[in-house]
């Protein structure tokens, strides 16, 4: 709660920035081959407690920084980001798209010792991906089956066609299969296990303490061979990220996940050898700064007046300035992260040029009248993080420069949501778009008509353009990988162009890491994976 | 007694007001934007429609606001505090886990907070205007004016980073299971910067008041007439000046045990303790209204039995309260 009070200022934002880009350049220190310790107890960060610990119920990394180390998922990603199974061994899709077959693991057991087979995968997909998961739900609309002729087979049958690679980097948050014999009978958003999770994961849930701390135990029954390393984990629940760092330097604490401590404590551990402070093995958590704007509005209406509002803004300047090499220019719905859709840079952009900017706002029409204001808007920061606030700031000065008065709201998250996403109480808003492997999961429905009123995350600035949404319905069913790119790239180019929402920040989460830790951070979802190969030297 | 009837009747009055402050934090929180479904989706990061829709009947949204405070209230008089919705549990074994780390807290900052203030409060009085005085004076005041989540901030650094003298929060270690004797001590030592933290700007307070109330009987006519018959200096502050000068201070002990439950909303999250200060921040951005009201009543509850007692101990130092007219 206090962190805001830590909000930095832009003096210590240039001082640290320059400490961040020379930590960045050697993320992980050289370290000679070892051979892998077994024991030892891992400390982690849990900065915000949710309501439940089951992944197949609620995609989130708070959710997955527990519940990911107890249970699993079908297929997670490897150290190069392609999909690889972890609960399923193969997997094929039939011509037209509508059947997938996984074939899973044999000899895998729950925690309780039961063992695991596609009834368990078909029962969770059915109850809880398409009626519960959020984007699962979304993903999963089609879905009219899942059949299971024998306990190693589970075949999901669509109704219109599901593209293999899509599905497939959807599973990774998406995919985590739960035990049907504990979850079967009674209501499953109530059932005990959501808070004292059941898995097939290396790690057992031992307890939970509201407030205070999780722990773990090694699985010894757990079927990759060797594995885990670790004897313990324990998540401390710390709300106070100044306090978190101060835990960090006391050795109390390990790991701080997902950009969880201030950007000047992150920057000041980056200096100490005790730490390693990266970005590596979060690039399946690529996140946008976004600039959405209400179309409802007259002035925002006018595309002329949308692109004058992002040619006023500095965007080189901000980063440089306040995010440090964290971050970094985007260009795009599709962050460049994403190996198999980024189109490139060979789109609409919108560089810094003040003087384009007042012309485009006089050519629509709005002149600066007597005090120097053309007209004023109301800007809402959602309150994710530090630099949702301070890009906040940059754009209402930004705009004033060129004659657009701009008014922030402050809200806390519950507020933000209901304001912007169900009663569109805005003319701007900005917070974070979050890329989840393929646009069809999380991106698309920004741009998308007909979203349903107070959804969040989705098209609600009243956009509605035939000529998008037919390139996002296309791509969604398509099943050609090329195809479905070259779509997709449409998509980029055409949302660049209309601008109803402007995506110029590129970021990743940042990782502070005890130097102590082996195997870490080795594939691009790594908070969420499993950490069955981690270990702590000592 | 006569101060038992007095007591017992504030004690009655306090029920209607107990009643008012309910309804309207249940109406202040109507005023916030968005309800615990758009502050769970907030904390998921991500979520459709269909699942928003889903939860909101799931958490029983979809009846109008004069009905959940009719249900609420119904709920209250037989004793029910409703289920929290963060929690999944009933509100009130929610507030029972959360109580003992707050209460604990609360109690070792008052008691350092009076016991010092006391003792300094008194000296800075006898040496007033000389160095004692000054020094006293000018470092309350500095405790006084100093945050107290910096403090807290500084006192991990120093102690548990530099020192390494006492962990650095949490309410106890969860490392080692240790029981009986150990465990207590165990516990202590983590609540040690927490109180200090806590207790050091309440100190401040204490610390004034008793030197101007010390400043005060010390020029009584009572106190000359002492100092004429001939009692040694020491004699006069015990057994005359202190017990008069302490009237101030309970009261403000009265006063101050509301306080301090909404001063540990600071505290409890720089130490990481999991106390009703937190409960109660988490369940506002969470706008989990059961559990919210819940901590409301409990609090309420609380100040009024520390006031209860207040009363009883004013009629202890003062026998003139007690006595029939």
């Amino acid at each position: 709660m206090n962190s805001s009070r830590f909000e930095i200022t832009r003096r210590t934002a240039l001082l640290t920035s320059a400490a961040i880009a020379a930590n960045v350049a050697n993320p992980l220190r050289a370290f000679a081959q070892e051979t892998p310790r077994k024991g030892g107890v891992f400390n982690v960060h849990y900065g915000a407690e949710q309501r439940q610990l089951n992944p197949s119920l609620q995609a989130s990394t708070g959710v997955y920084i527990i519940g990911g180390k107890i249970q699993e998922n079908l297929v997670d990603l490897d150290a190069k980001g392609q999909p690889v199974g972890v609960l399923a061994e193969s997997w094929e899709a039939t011509p037209d798209g509508k059947t997938i077959t996984f074939k899973l693991r044999k000899g895998i057991t729950w925690h309780d010792g039961k063992p695991f087979t596609s009834e368990d995968v078909a029962f969770t997909a059915m109850n809880m991906w398409k009626k519960i998961l959020n984007y699962g739900s979304t993903l999963q609309l089609f879905l009219t089956a899942v059949d299971t002729p024998d306990p190693q087979t589970a075949i999901f049958r669509y109704e219109r066609p599901m593209p293999l690679n899509l599905l497939l980097r959807a599973l990774p948050d998406l995919g985590y299969v739960s035990a049907k014999h504990i979850y079967e009978s009674g209501d499953i958003r109530q059932n005990p296990a959501n808070l004292a999770p059941v898995g097939t994961g290396p790690f057992k849930f031992v307890k939970y303490e509201r407030g205070q701390y999780i722990i773990a135990e090694r699985n010894a029954d757990y079927w990759r061979p060797n594995a885990p390393y670790l004897d313990r984990i324990v998540w401390k629940v710390i709300t106070d990220r100044a306090a978190a760092a101060a835990q960090m330097e006391a050795g109390e604490l390990h790991y701080s996940p997902f950009s969880g401590l201030t950007i000047s404590d992150m920057a000041r551990l980056g200096k100490d050898k005790r730490f390693i402070v990266s970005t590596k093995g979060n690039e399946g958590n690529a996140r946008t700064n976004t600039l959405e704007f209400n179309v409802r509005r007259k002035e925002l209406s006018d595309v002329k007046v949308r692109r004058a509002i992002a040619h006023a803004i500095n965007v080189p300047f901000f980063i440089e300035n306040f995010l440090g090499d964290f971050a970094k220019i985007g260009t795009g719905p599709i962050p460049s992260t994403s190996t198999d859709f980024y189109p490139g840079a060979d789109t609409p952009q919108y560089p810094y040029d003040k003087a384009k900017a007042a012309a485009l706002l006089d050519e629509a029409g709005y002149k600066r009248a007597a005090g120097g204001t053309r007209f004023s808007l109301k800007l809402l920061p959602a309150p994710w993080g530090e630099d949702i606030s301070l890009w906040s700031t940059f754009i209402q000065q930004s705009l004033g420069e060129v004659g657009i008065a701009v008014e922030i709201v402050r809200n806390d998250g519950g507020g933000f949501l209901k304001q912007v996403y169900d009663e569109h109480a805005f003319d701007l808003a900005t917070g974070w778009h979050q890329y989840r492997n393929d646009p069809a999961v999380s991106t698309t429905v920004w741009y998308r008509s007909g979203q349903p009123k107070g959804a969040p995350w989705t098209n609600q600035w009243g956009w509605d353009d035939a000529k998008i949404d037919k390139i996002i319905d296309d791509a969604a069913t398509e099943v050609d990988p090329a195809k479905r790119k070259a779509l997709y790239a449409d998509f980029v180019r055409e949302a660049n162009t209309e601008l109803p929402v402007w995506m110029p920040i590129e970021q990743i989460f940042v990782t502070v890491i005890t130097a102590k830790a082996r195997n870490h951070s080795n594939t691009p979802r790594w908070g969420s994976s499993s950490w069955h190969d981690l270990w702590l030297s000592s | 007694m006569r101060i038992l009837s007095l007591a017992g009747r504030r004690l009655a009055a306090s029920i209607p007001t107990l009643f008012l402050i309910l309804i309207g934090v249940f109406l202040l929180l109507q005023l916030a934007p968005g309800d615990t479904v758009d502050a769970m989706m907030a904390q998921m990061g991500g979520g459709d429609a269909a699942t928003a829709r889903e939860l909101r009947r799931f958490y029983g949204l979809d009846v109008s606001v004069p009905v959940q405070l009719a249900n609420y209230l119904w709920r209250l008089v037989r004793l029910d505090l409703g289920f929290s919705a963060i929690y999944g549990k009933p509100v009130a074994s929610v507030i029972l886990e959360r109580l003992p780390p707050t209460l604990l807290l609360m109690t070792s900052a008052l008691s350092f907070a009076f016991f010092f203030g006391l003792v300094f409060g008194v000296i800075a009085a006898r040496g007033v205007n000389r160095w004692p005085d000054t020094l006293i004076s000018t470092v309350g005041l500095i405790f006084y004016a100093t945050p107290s989540f910096w403090f807290g901030l500084m006192a991990i650094v120093v102690f548990s980073i530099y020192l390494q003298w006492l962990p650095a929060g949490g309410f106890e270690d969860i490392g080692t299971v240790s029981t009986g004797l150990w465990r207590v001590l165990d516990i202590a030592s983590h609540l040690v910067l927490p109180s200090l933290t806590l207790g050091l700007i309440f100190l401040a307070i204490y610390l004034r008041i008793m030197r101007a109330s010390m400043l005060e009987v010390l020029n009584l006519d009572f106190i000359r007439t002492a100092r004429a018959k001939g009692l040694d200096e020491t004699r006069i502050i015990t057994r005359h000046v202190l017990r008069n000068a302490l009237l101030p201070m309970v009261t403000l002990i009265g006063l101050q045990a509301g306080t301090m439950l909404g001063g540990s909303v600071v505290v409890e999250t720089v130490f990481s303790l999991p106390g009703l200060g937190r409960l109660a921040y988490e369940s506002v951005v969470q706008r989990d209204l059961n559990t919210l009201l819940g901590i409301v009543f409990v609090s309420a509850l609380l100040v009024i039995a520390v006031n209860f007692i207040t009363d009883l101990l004013y009629a202890r130092l003062d026998p003139r309260i007690t006595a029939e007219n």
